[in-house]
């Protein structure tokens, strides 16, 4: 029988320290979140023309995240495993639902107007799509075997095609990803992951017949930037002459000329990491990094302490997918990736991804703190 | 797999577990040292490069927006322009104190409270050396008085910028269309490098179906900022190309006669030319003025459009639905002929109703008393509906259908607009599709009289009698007639000639029973031909707006004015070698011969009066 050291174990246990532990609050993952939503406020402070409006938004936003996710905290990780199903199915049948409402409005539609505010099923997808796969995946001892390995691929399927054509590529990609991670951790062999990589390579081409227009310029842009200066290269070259001239050190905050300019597109929202490279340069990108990495650690740690086969995927399988975030993101304003639109997780402007992003880091907290004592 | 391990061994599954845990980790802090890798390539190793870049500075892409194309019609006058609109913009930076200014402004050109609070709003948006605009679309007396006085205003300027105007306001409101502002669903579809830069766009009309050809293509210029913004110098530019002219086959002065005529029915009237298929009138009236719509119109004002009964916003020439009526015979008759199932000179008695044998309705004739013992001709000029009941019934449906089809009903008629109406020629299979029953023999009848579920536009209709006209070869209808761009002038829409084979004969008798509409004794267009120097053809035509019940009288003058029936008039002229056909509709417009067939008769007679006839 272990004794698991636990934060109080370091020093004397300070009232806050007490309370959050009461709330089930894990304060590691909490305070990388909290510094993460204060960079994020100054930068969009920085990138949104220094406007005061948008820095109260914001902060309402993460006011709701956060609570949504200490809520979260509190239920037992058991309720998630049992309402799994339930709840991918109903994400699954509100996704539909804006896709036919979607086609009778004649264009994209990804919103459900529930009157007194707007719902985007393919957010609830991101956290109820891990949820699904666990539940599904633990059910069976592991590795999973073939027979469950197709069911799996189809759940991860249908959601990741109801928002690949609502048209949301980012999205999609998050969705399939959160999904393929669960199949990851359970131990899928590599061989068989080698193939589908294979045999997905050899469908691109398919994929490519099935982009909308404005899918395939931006795949196209990406490949060749400079041949489009006006329309969709802009983005990319704007993005990389923002970080290029940031430097080492960065030209200091509110020094964001690019931005200012407004050369730079979408500076508040998918774009922001290159205002925030300018500003603050290689150092400050480099300190990003590390700080979402340590929130991924914490992540697969608290992962890799889970007492259940289903919190143990779901959690690693949440904190690989807040990789995925950052990895698409980045790499899409560093130009090595096409732009798809993928916010950069907790420092974007704008609502819907930080309350999904906190709600899953809610249930992190969850599987952490309801143990059992062993 | 071995029976053992399908027990579930958590020691494995755990150790299992934490393998890929640290595989994932690993491959994370790969990809994340790639993106530092990329990071120290983009901010060490090109820094030098991106600085200057973003320095020297930042060579800014502006683009240059085109000129919109105009549109003329056939004669040259314009339909669509670009006129000057004036602005006063204010540069705060320029400016030594706003407050003083602002009030002074105020008081010299009366400037409402909201204005100013709307300038502040947008000002402490923008830099400081940015304009921002205090008064639009200044008139002559503000540019005047602020002229005047302008050396003692340093910082504000008249700022001039290109509007789309329209000279005809609701004469050519549903032919030509309006741009309107570029909205957020059109954003994201747009090719985001042609429109950066452009705010409007083609919403209706030819505005909207030739959007690409009258944009024009947008140029750039590379102008030379400081790190605040502020343009230096223009290095490089690429001149915007100006979008095409558009002239149209549409004669103004004869859709000014074409609208003013129809007075104050609501209706349409079509126009074409039968030897082009050029669309001379295209007249929906009540029309509305779409120069609102590009500066933005009122939701007030919109709504008033919106809710109004003679709903101005509808395209009836395009889009409104319509029971062809009398106007159908001729084509039923020549289906008749075709089929070989009568011959002209067989005379059928009209006691003034018909019955199928066995069924006690009553298919009534619109003359009480029936029209007794008439031949194909008579039939036609008298319109006897009795005629054309039991024709039909001798035709069927299936020929009826056949063979009228040929002639465009039920179809797009190919028109270089968006939004045309199908309308609806039914037949079998469309009963048992969409109603799921079988086709019942009194349906046939009614068909035949041009009631019952046919349902045409009046573009349609005038399409179909130029068709007619042409003795079978096909007329599609267009409105633009060339494109006139820079550097070539191409044709309009490229037009389907299709031939539908007809007996010479057959035709000629219809036509011959066509002319005797207006020239003869008992014709019900009569009163319209009188003093032309050649004939008309045509065919008159009233579309039941409701259905009276069996045994009640018809008596417009006891029915609300909405219910009344629909007049129309289908014709062509000359007929001997015809040029023009006209089909027109007034809604509520009671008789065929003395409302609609009038209209008509105005816009043949200024359409031919330029041509010299031999009297006949």
């Amino acid at each position: 029988m272990k004794t698991e050291l636990r934060p109080e174990h370091f020093g004397p246990p300070s009232l806050l320290g007490s309370l959050l532990r009461r709330l089930h609050i894990d304060i590691p993952l909490f305070l990388a979140l909290l510094l993460a939503a204060l960079l994020s406020l100054v930068i969009l402070y920085s990138a949104g023309s220094q406007e005061t409006d948008i820095l109260i938004r914001q902060s309402a936003r993460m006011g709701l995240a956060f609570g949504l996710m200490a809520v979260l905290a509190h239920v037992n990780p058991n309720q998630f495993k049992r309402y799994s199903a339930i709840l991918f199915g109903m994400g699954i049948f509100l996704l539909v639902a804006v896709l036919i409402m979607g086609q009778i409005g004649k264009g994209a539609q990804r919103w459900l107007d529930l009157g007194f505010f707007r719902f985007q099923p393919s957010e609830m997808i991101k956290i109820t799509t891990p949820m699904m796969m666990a539940w599904f995946v633990a059910d069976q001892p592991l590795p999973p075997k073939l027979g469950q390995l197709l069911i799996a691929s189809l759940l991860i399927l249908l959601p990741t095609l109801l928002i690949a054509v609502q048209p949301d590529l980012g999205t999609a990609i998050l969705v399939a990803s959160s999904g393929a991670g669960v199949l990851f951790f359970a131990g899928l062999s590599w061989r068989i992951m080698l193939s589908i990589i294979v045999i997905l390579a050899a469908l691109t081409p398919i994929l490519w017949h099935f982009m909308r227009g404005y899918q395939r310029d931006r795949v196209l842009t990406f490949l060749n930037p400079e041949a489009d200066p006006l329309g969709r290269g802009y983005h990319i070259i704007q993005s990389k002459i923002a970080i290029g001239s940031g430097g080492i050190y960065g030209k200091g905050w509110l020094n964001s000329t690019q931005s200012e300019l407004d050369f730079l597109p979408e500076s508040s929202t998918d774009f922001i990491f290159a205002v925030f490279a300018e500003e603050f340069g290689l150092i400050g990108c480099v300190g990003l990094l590390v700080l979402y990495l340590l929130i991924i650690a914490r992540c697969l740690y608290i992962a890799s302490q889970a007492q259940d086969t289903y919190s143990r995927l779901l959690a690693s399988s949440l904190g690989f997918t807040f990789f995925v975030y950052v990895f698409v993101n980045i790499g899409m304003v560093v130009g090595v990736l096409p732009v798809v639109g993928v916010p950069l997780p907790l420092i974007s402007y704008g609502g819907t991804s930080i309350v999904t992003l906190l709600a899953g880091f809610g249930i992190l907290m969850s599987i952490h703190t309801h143990k059992k004592r062993l | 797999m071995s029976p053992i391990y399908s027990v579930r061994d958590n020691t494995l599954e755990k150790r299992l577990f934490l393998e890929r845990i640290i595989a994932a980790f690993l491959v994370i802090i790969l990809l994340t040292i790639a993106l530092t890798v990329r990071l120290v390539y983009l901010q060490i190793v090109g820094h030098e490069h991106y600085a200057s870049m973003a320095k020297s500075n930042s060579v800014k892409i502006v683009p240059l927006t085109p000129t919109r194309g105009l549109i003329y019609d056939t004669k040259g006058r314009v339909l669509a322009e670009n006129t000057a609109s004036y602005s006063l913009e204010l540069i705060p930076e320029q400016i030594e104190n706003l407050d003083d200014t602002l009030a002074k402004l105020q008081v010299l050109l009366a400037i409402p409270n909201e204005k100013i609070e709307q300038f502040q709003k947008t000002r402490k948006r923008q830099k400081r050396f940015v304009s921002s605009s205090l008064l639009l679309n200044m008139n002559d007396e503000e540019l005047a008085k602020f002229a005047v006085v302008r050396p003692y205003f340093p910082g504000v300027d008249i700022h001039t910028q290109m509007v789309r105007n329209y000279p005809y306001a609701e004469l050519t409101a549903h032919v030509i269309g309006y741009v309107g502002r570029i909205n957020e669903a059109e954003m994201k579809i747009l090719p985001m490098s042609e429109y950066r830069g452009s705010t409007h766009i083609g919403k209706l009309g030819i505005e909207s179906s030739y959007e690409t050809v009258l944009h024009g293509k947008t140029g750039y210029a590379e102008i030379e900022t400081n790190v605040q913004a502020r343009s230096l110098n223009t290095l490089n530019e690429v001149n915007p190309e100006p979008g095409a002219n558009l002239y149209l086959a549409l004669d103004i002065e004869l859709q000014k006669i074409a609208y003013d005529a129809l007075e104050n029915f609501n209706g349409a009237v079509v126009a074409i030319d039968i030897k082009t298929g050029g669309v001379l009138t295209f007249v929906s009236r009540p029309g509305f003025d779409p120069n609102p719509f590009v500066v933005g119109i009122s939701n007030e004002a919109y709504q008033a459009l919106q809710s109004s009964d003679n709903q101005p916003l509808y395209n009836r020439a395009l889009r409104g639905l319509y029971p062809p009526g009398s106007t159908f015979k001729p084509f039923v008759a020549l289906a008749g002929l075709e089929n070989e199932v009568i011959n002209g000179q067989q005379k059928l008695f009209c006691p003034g109703y018909y019955q199928l044998p066995g069924v006690p309705h009553k298919y009534r004739d619109w003359r009480k008393g029936g029209h007794g013992s008439v031949n194909l001709h008579e039939a036609i000029t008298q319109s006897c509906d009795v005629y054309f009941y039991r024709l039909a019934g001798s035709l069927g449906i299936d020929n009826i259908y056949n063979f009228v089809k040929k002639f465009g009903f039920g179809e797009k008629t190919g028109i270089d607009l968006d939004g045309e109406k199908l309308g609806l020629l039914p037949s079998r299979d469309w009963k048992a599709k969409q109603k799921n029953r079988a086709w019942y023999p009194g349906e046939t009848l009614i068909t035949g009289i041009g009631q019952g579920y046919l349902q045409v536009t009046p573009l349609q209709l005038a399409t179909a009698t130029a068709t007619l006209a042409n003795h079978g070869n096909v007329v599609t209808p267009f409105l633009v007639e060339k494109i006139v761009a820079a550097h070539e002038t191409k044709p309009g829409p490229e037009v389907h000639k299709g031939v539908i084979p007809l007996k010479a004969d057959n035709i000629n008798q219809i036509i011959n029973a066509m002319v005797g509409v207006i020239h003869s004794e008992h014709g019900t267009a009569k009163s319209i031909g009188h003093a032309i120097p050649y004939q008309i053809a045509g065919k008159t035509g009233t579309a039941q707006v409701f259905n009276i019940k069996q045994n009640a009288k018809y008596n417009e003058h006891d029915i609300d004015f909405k219910l009344r029936d629909h007049a129309l008039f289908i014709s062509f002229a000359p007929a001997a070698d015809p040029m023009i056909a006209v089909a027109v509709i007034a809604e509520n417009g009671g008789h065929g011969g003395s409302v609609a067939a009038p209209i008509a008769a105005k816009v043949i007679k200024h359409y031919l009066k330029d041509f010299h006839f031999e009297q006949p």
